[in-house]
């Protein structure tokens, strides 16, 4: 079993950061640069980290698949980053932040954690207005804000519906100032394949050249990993094609533990799917729900068109069934009511997958070119996808896969059970509990890299002595080198018959089936079969086309879905063993009826998610145990010190 | 629809390339360019041939990653969108479509049509920065900006570095995209202090890393997929003009304050 200590510091919730930081162990500046750091990633966690790490002295090693580090897949990001600024005096706090975050996780993320993160945002918007990030203004110069999704104050900063973008130009810029001055190596086209571990330290890693397919070790005083989230395991997602779980699950292979892996966000604002040649699923921003109104038929099976329905045959579901919240209810509890009306048969589109989201009523109240200067770029996607005019007819949009609350488990100070091996951004588990509220994960990712990291990696370098690293010679190394190259020869040389993207789209369509937005248990054990196979028809039958020493991006695609087949399954067992419904984990077996006190109170509507904080109040972190056992469950349990677990009302 | 493809195939730099014919099979027209392509491939290693390396990645028009020449143009047939956001719509049952990489010299091939657009990250790391540690900024709100001034400099900001304008100009030149960087960050406030020495050390750069120079035929603004407009290069070389005119600032003295 591994031994889960969460680190939180003593104290009142409100003091543990500030205490934390001037009780963790320094390096002082002549010493910091005799260390060196890798880091995985140059997302908004991963840049930022390598940036600030550098600026601080030390020797940063930052890694990245991509050509340039300014690809990753934060730049897709459109709506915003919350901070708890009160720019708008609307009444907002870092405490209201914290308890927003807290409540849209339902209750299962890490209470100092998420207070730790509300703390960091305001610095973040101070950080970012510096390095030049051009957010959205008023015409008096200062700054604007919309509202999200969950909150019912406006926190959210914004540069059109680019926001991700900008935040990553920016601390790529900063990355590429300490690439010019020497303080950081930039390595791109380099995916980690496997973590080194000596004497039960992250040591370094062994790296795949894409370009050149040579095989490199690279040793370092500790290990970041800042790779985003597993999104792709459902094939089909708004996530980039090529995001990827690899770093992440082959540090799993090697000993950290990977916490709440079932909990998934399902977007409930994306273009919907239109035939089964889709690579891609496109996000249409969760801002659109401060000025667009959803609504379906109130009849079954309405052919018309949505301008031939009459306003009081329509139904705008959210409202009615969300009073408080209406349109900019939490992701997880739009997309089920999406679900549910499209599973009543009100669904719109050729599909009958989809519902409408509105914008007749802003355009009138707001005009067009007001509109239009709001979400002009995001009108303008929707109409390169759909050849659709939003402008005069609404939206069609469905739920898609978006966004990973589960990820490799970390203590307070970001680092993982392996000493030394560090998780920032999605690829931690940490801050979202079973639900991420819109514009936080931008937060987070910055969050984590230019202010948590920095603060708390000291404490660990502090222990660790720079002349005593082991050369990439080491066993280690050299075991973890072997493995690599094993691997893909085996891949390159079973010769079988079917491509990697017919095993990803197959275990796509699995894990969509029975653990997406619905769950239960006879169809999480089917999928548990169903992923076994499927691994195993894998080993047998793949074909990978080309070799190993040339750019073949078969290949690398073969590796990611091997990868993808075995977390989706242990996607579903921490499914199955979740006997609850969660944020975004719903198990139909546990929701909320029609006789429960919650609702005659008025506090849920039947069907909504039902938690059971008798039994699983706790983070589950799952184990590796070797290849063909099963992985073993440990449990850090959720003590809430200020916040009391209630049921989750928004309405 | 079908249609058929003339692509540029090219084991690596060191090789030489040629043209290929793939016929398509029936393609629905809601299907995106790079869908296209990837049934193609699929079909090649299928049969055991080897698959069309190309770039992409988000597929949403905002990493920058996809590239592709498509019948003469950088990013195909519409003004304004990348090469993953290009549908067959845009296209006709029958159509010969030629698809060829960026060609330029400061982008050496790599495989098929993926190029190396490293030359950019070059240019950046000169000077494509505002310099501010994590932790010492004052209050977001303390720095005002006026709203035309920064939404002029969001327009610039919007580049997505993909290389198109370089691969749509005769002369290879990387103006449009250098402007851009320079022209965002020299219209803020934020920007004022290292704004002579960031332009000239970019079009340092930029000259060291064998981009062409511009000779204004417009063509960069014309395939840009996020439409930035030409106005910024004469922005630069302003900016640069003024620069030269200041001289090099002067490097301090040595010693130190004890």
């Amino acid at each position: 079993m591994a031994t889960l200590k969460s680190n939180i510091p003593s104290g009142q919730l409100a003091q543990k950061w500030t205490k934390h930081r001037f009780e963790s162990k320094l390096v002082n500046p002549a010493n910091k640069r005799k260390y060196k750091v890798i880091v995985v990633g140059a997302g908004l966690a991963g840049a930022s980290a390598s940036a600030t790490l550098a600026d601080l002295g030390y020797q940063v090693d930052n890694f990245v698949f991509h050509d340039s580090p300014r690809r990753a897949h934060s730049i897709a990001a459109q709506g915003g980053i919350n901070a708890a600024k009160n720019y708008q005096n609307d009444g907002d706090s870092v405490h209201r932040l914290f308890y927003d975050t807290i409540k849209g996780g339902d209750f299962r993320a890490r209470e100092a954690n998420v207070h730790r993160l509300a703390e960091v945002s305001v610095q973040i918007i101070d950080q970012c207005v510096a390095q030049g990030v051009p957010f959205a203004r008023e015409y008096g110069g200062l700054l604007d804000n919309r509202s999200f999704g969950g909150a019912q104050v406006s926190r959210t900063f914004y540069a059109r519906g680019q926001t991700g973008q900008q935040l990553l130009l920016g601390a790529c810029s900063a990355l590429s100032r300490q690439v010019g001055l020497g303080g950081v190596k930039s390595h791109t086209h380099a995916e980690m394949l496997d973590l080194v571990v000596v004497d039960g330290h992250a040591k370094g890693m062994i790296v795949r050249n894409l370009q050149t397919g040579e095989i490199t070790r690279h040793g370092a005083d500790a290990v970041v990993l800042a790779t985003g989230g597993y999104g792709n395991v459902f094939n089909l997602s708004t996530y980039a094609r090529g995001s990827n779980a690899t770093a992440i699950w082959r540090a799993y292979r090697r000993g950290a533990c990977l916490a709440n892996p079932c909990y998934t966000q399902i977007h409930p604002t994306c273009i919907p799917v239109s035939g089964d040649y889709q690579s891609k699923l496109t996000l249409m921003s969760e801002s659109l729900r401060n000025d667009g109104r959803i609504w379906v038929s109130k009849k079954q099976a309405d052919r018309r068109l949505p301008h031939e329905i009459p306003e009081e045959e329509r139904d705008y579901y959210l409202e009615r069934m969300y009073r408080a919240f209406g349109n900019l209810a939490p992701r997880d509890i739009a997309s089920r009511a999406a679900k549910q009306v499209c599973d009543e048969g009100r669904g719109v589109g050729e599909t009958g997958l989809g519902v409408y989201l509105d914008f007749s009523e802003s355009i009138r109240r707001l005009g067009e070119d007001k509109v239009r200067e709001r979400y002009g770029n995001l009108f303008a996607i929707y109409h390169e996808i759909t050849d659709e005019d939003a402008y005069k007819t609404p939206m069609r949009i469905y739920p898609a896969v978006h966004y990973t609350m589960g990820g490799l488990w970390v203590d307070y100070n970001l680092m993982s059970n392996i000493p030394g091996l560090f998780v920032l951004g999605e690829a931690n588990f940490s801050d979202h509990g079973a639900n991420r509220l819109g514009a936080s994960a931008l937060m987070q990712g910055l969050a984590d890299g230019y202010f948590v990291l920095p603060a708390t990696l000291s404490n660990y370098l502090a222990t660790q002595k720079p002349e005593n690293r082991v050369t990439i010679e080491h066993a280690a190394f050299r075991e973890a080198d072997s493995i690599v190259r094993q691997s893909l020869q085996r891949m390159l040389e079973t010769k079988g018959k079917r491509t990697p993207a017919s095993f990803h789209k197959e275990l796509g369509k699995i894990l969509w089936d029975h653990c997406g937005m619905a769950r239960n248990k006879a169809g999480l054990e089917k999928a548990i079969q169903k992923t076994a196979a499927l691994r195993e028809e894998y080993s047998k039958n793949i074909n990978v086309m080309g070799d190993g020493g040339e750019w073949n991006q078969a290949l690398e695609q073969a590796g990611r879905v091997a990868d993808f087949i075995e977390l989706g399954e242990l996607m579903c067992r921490d499914a199955l063993h979740r006997e609850e419904s969660c944020g975004g984990h719903f198990r139909e077996e546990f929701q909320y009826t029609a006789s429960d006190p919650e609702t005659q109170q008025g506090l849920v509507n039947p069907g909504d998610v039902r938690r059971d904080d008798e039994r699983f109040a706790y983070v589950a972190a799952w184990e590796y145990a070797g290849k063909g056992r099963a992985p073993t469950l440990n449990k850090e349990p959720l003590a809430y010190e200020e916040v009391h677990m209630t049921t989750r009302s928004y309405k | 629809m079908k249609v058929r493809l003339k692509v540029w195939r090219q084991k690596n730099s060191g090789s030489a390339g040629s043209f290929h014919i793939y016929e398509t099979p029936d393609l629905n027209p809601n299907m995106s360019f790079l869908e296209m392509l990837d049934v193609i491939n699929e079909q090649l290693a299928e049969r055991g041939q080897e698959p069309i390396a190309f770039d992409h990645d988000c597929r949403e028009g905002i990493c920058g990653t996809c590239s592709l020449v498509i019948d003469g143009k950088p990013h195909g047939p519409h003004p304004g969108v990348a090469t993953c956001q290009t549908y067959m719509r845009s296209f006709k049952d029958g159509d010969e479509i030629v698809v060829e990489p960026f060609r330029a010299k400061a982008f050496p091939l790599i495989k098929d049509l993926v190029v190396s657009r490293k030359a950019f990250d070059t240019i950046l790391q000169a000077g494509g920065f505002i310099t501010v540690r994590a932790g010492s900024p004052p209050d977001a709100n303390a720095i005002l900006v006026a709203k035309a001034d920064s939404d002029l400099a969001m327009d610039a900001a919007q580049c997505i570095g993909c290389g198109a304008c370089v691969a749509a100009c005769r002369n290879a030149s990387a103006m449009l995209f250098v402007s851009a960087k320079v022209s965002h960050l020299g219209l803020l406030p934020q920007g004022q202090p290292e704004r002579y020495t960031r332009v000239q050390n970019m079009v340092e750069a930029m000259d060291a890393a064998g981009f062409g120079n511009c000779s204004v035929t417009g063509a960069c603004e014309a395939v840009c997929p996020k439409s930035i407009s030409i106005d910024f290069i004469a922005r630069m070389n302003r900016d640069y003009a003024v620069a030269l005119l200041k001289g090099d600032s002067k490097k301090p003295a040595g010693g130190g304050a004890g």
